[in-house]
């Protein structure tokens, strides 16, 4: 048997552990669950394995109506209902009104593909439960027109959950777990010089210290993440702002904070820390 | 030696399970180790330890386990040892026993043979391993082939260092809490129910319906599910719950915002409950407890939240009231009790931890309620009292 590698793309970089991970769930054929904040790029993640083993991405979006079936495939009564009673078409051909969603296509293709499950706890407590036979056997059941489907290719199945809910063990023990941390500085520095290959040394080095000093802040009800990060650098950049005045204080905040209590909250530390 | 780790993670409270195990003996033989103690740190945490607040626990079991032994413990030999004799965790299920049938032991101890004999031959490259990204998996940087590789990607410490860093602690899920977590425990407060109320389509039946119905439509209602939890917040202020005052103020901020509730209200109080509850944190503007307790019933759900730490006679005296000028005529204790017979739904949550619940007026409290801690565990919990899916028990007098 051989494997391809998950090493990261240019524009996305994995740690060791994040590789080593996506290449376990890969060879055993095992959804990769990813944990992390907001922001960690979990969404993400996927993405960079398509592009990195070449393969096709599909998305399913996770809404808090989403029901597990309609992953697999939506029988569409309502057209059949529709075609019967003006009689546009044959309606005796039941399979032309089964429209297969990401998961049932993801089994169908003729090749491996990357099957993307975001955002999983934003379903209903129950949702994780009723995927737990199709992700085990990658198969599934058409019982409008007695057809049973069963991938010739497991997909490579990456769930992202932000950890809204507790997702049931029966699901947990099935997946291969990663948790990305939120990156450490010199992991940060890295990521922005992909974004912004340009930068400054002085005006990074800054921007960091302010960053993570932020980040710290007990008072915040949200913390700012990488993609609100790499904003406010874009942000201060155009916006011509010198190193000294960073220094000083905190330019286009709005960028990074979102709520007014939080606006507020950093303002007032940044005031006591100017006193200090 | 890999049975005693699954019974030594399993020793620490990690719920590790036979199946997640097998996997972790399958992910080694098809050599995802590659023989390195970092790398088979993550794997084993990968397909057993699936909560980032367990991450903690792996990290001391995972350090106690090997320390001490990390220079000699050879995962290649470990592994080719179980693979020809292999010992297993006790009391297999028949599913567990079809898996590992399933395993197919034989194949995998060639392969790992194999890969091991190739490896000896050739040094160097070897894309056969996964994730190495044209690596040698064995021998990097060692002398012997098989041995394990200390310190390689971890950047010059050991995998037992990494673990013994504890760099997961801030996730122990018995920490203090956030807004948001508590915003996310107190969702489990939903018990949906039908409800009176204007009717809504439903669909599917409508299909359904119309289906049987030869094509002609037919609608079906049906009545709305809303939740039903009416909650009742009550919260200690001042005094020795000023070192948890952030705590509160995101508890009840995640209360307030929460907005799945029938009804919810909100009172503080000083020490402990008396006549008089207060609307406002600073304890100005008041209502009679005889008032608040006359809307209450059994529907309501009532959460104290305080140290429950004062003097005895706060708790037990008539006009032992902390306040100097507040003479109270009925005792504390007796307007806690009016509140647990009203609403036998109660909990009282303790931002202290549990080690030092050891004050006398603790241990009177927690006749008349259930006591648990203000962290997610105990919050969650509490929240399983209150909607009566763990059985609701004070202590005995």
């Amino acid at each position: 048997m051989s494997f391809h590698a998950f090493t990261g793309t240019d524009t996305y970089l994995a740690s060791p552990e994040l590789r080593d991970s996506v290449n376990v769930a890969s060879a055993l054929e095992k959804p990769l669950l990813v944990r992390g904040e907001p922001g960690t790029g979990k969404t993400v993640l996927a993405e960079a394995i398509a592009e990195n083993l070449v393969m096709e991405l599909l998305t399913w979006n996770i809404k808090s109506t989403s029901k597990a079936q309609e992953g697999l495939y939506v029988y569409d009564t309502v057209q059949r209902l529709n075609d019967a009673r003006f009689g546009d078409r044959d309606i005796t051909d039941i399979s032309q009104y089964i429209k297969y969603g990401p998961l049932g296509e993801s089994f169908l293709k003729d090749q491996r593909v990357v099957l993307l499950i975001d955002e999983i706890d934003k379903a209903d407590m129950e949702f994780p439960n009723d995927l737990l036979h199709e992700l085990d056997r990658m198969s599934f059941f058409v019982h409008e027109t007695g057809q049973h489907h069963a991938a010739r290719f497991r997909p490579i199945v990456v769930i992202t959950s932000n950890n809204e809910k507790e997702l049931p063990d029966a699901f947990l023990r099935r997946c291969v777990f990663h948790y990305i941390a939120f990156p450490d500085k010199a992991e940060m520095e890295d990521i922005i010089r992909v974004h912004h290959p340009d930068v400054e040394d002085e005006l990074l080095r800054q921007v960091l210290l302010r960053f993570y000093w932020l980040r710290d802040l007990p008072e915040l009800r949200k913390k700012p993440s990488t993609s609100e990060l790499i904003d406010w650098i874009a942000a201060l950049r155009r916006g011509g702002v010198s190193t000294d005045s960073i220094e000083g204080e905190l330019p286009f905040l709005g960028v990074l904070m979102k709520r007014e209590n939080d606006l507020e909250a950093v303002m007032a530390a940044h005031r006591r820390g100017r006193v200090n | 030696m890999f049975v005693d780790f699954f019974y030594h993670l399993r020793g620490y409270g990690l719920k590790v399970t036979i199946t997640e195990w097998l996997s972790l003996m399958k992910a080694l033989a098809i050599g995802h180790s590659r023989a390195d103690l970092h790398v088979f740190y993550n794997l084993a945490r990968c397909l057993m330890v699936k909560r980032e607040a367990d991450f903690d626990n792996y990290d001391r079991a995972f350090a106690s386990f090997f320390m001490g032994v990390e220079n000699h413990f050879d995962i290649s030999d470990e592994l080719l040892e179980w693979l020809s004799k292999p010992e297993l965790p006790r009391e297999l299920t028949d599913e567990e026993r079809a898996k590992l049938e399933a395993l197919d032991l034989d194949e995998l101890r060639e392969r790992f043979k194999e890969l091991l004999d190739e490896q000896k031959e050739r040094h160097d490259g070897g894309n056969r391993w996964i994730g190495t990204g044209g690596m040698s998996p064995f021998g990097h940087g060692g002398e012997h082939p098989t041995g394990v590789r200390i310190g390689g990607s971890g950047g010059g410490r050991s995998a037992v260092q990494v673990a013994t860093d504890r760099r997961f602690r801030n996730l122990r899920s018995d920490r203090i809490l956030d807004t948001r977590q508590i915003g996310l425990a107190l969702r489990r407060l939903r018990k949906l129910d039908k409800d009176e109320g204007p009717e809504e389509l439903d669909i599917d039946e409508t299909i359904d319906s119309s289906a049987r119905n030869a094509g002609e439509i037919d609608l079906v209602f049906r009545p709305p599910k809303r939740n039903r939890i009416k909650l009742l917040l009550l919260i200690d202020v001042g005094g020795s719950m000023d070192p948890h005052t952030l705590l509160c103020e995101r508890l009840f901020s995640a209360a307030h915002k929460a907005n799945h509730f029938k009804k919810f209200e909100f009172k503080f109080f000083h020490n402990c409950v008396y006549e008089n509850l207060y609307t406002d944190i600073s304890r100005w503007k008041g209502e009679a407890t005889s008032q608040i307790l006359k809307r209450l019933d059994h529907t309501w759900s009532v959460c104290l939240v305080g140290d429950a730490w004062m003097s005895p006679y706060e708790l037990t005296h008539t006009g032992g009231a902390i306040d100097y000028y507040h003479t109270n005529q009925v005792t504390g204790l007796d307007w806690l009790r009016k509140f647990r017979d009203r609403c036998p739904n109660s909990i009282w949550l303790n931002p202290e931890p549990r080690r030092i619940w050891n004050a006398p007026t603790i241990h009177l409290i927690r006749q008349v309620f259930p006591m648990f801690e203000l962290t997610i565990d105990g919050l969650t919990e509490g929240i399983d009292v209150l909607r009566g899916i763990r059985p609701n028990r004070a202590l005995a007098a």
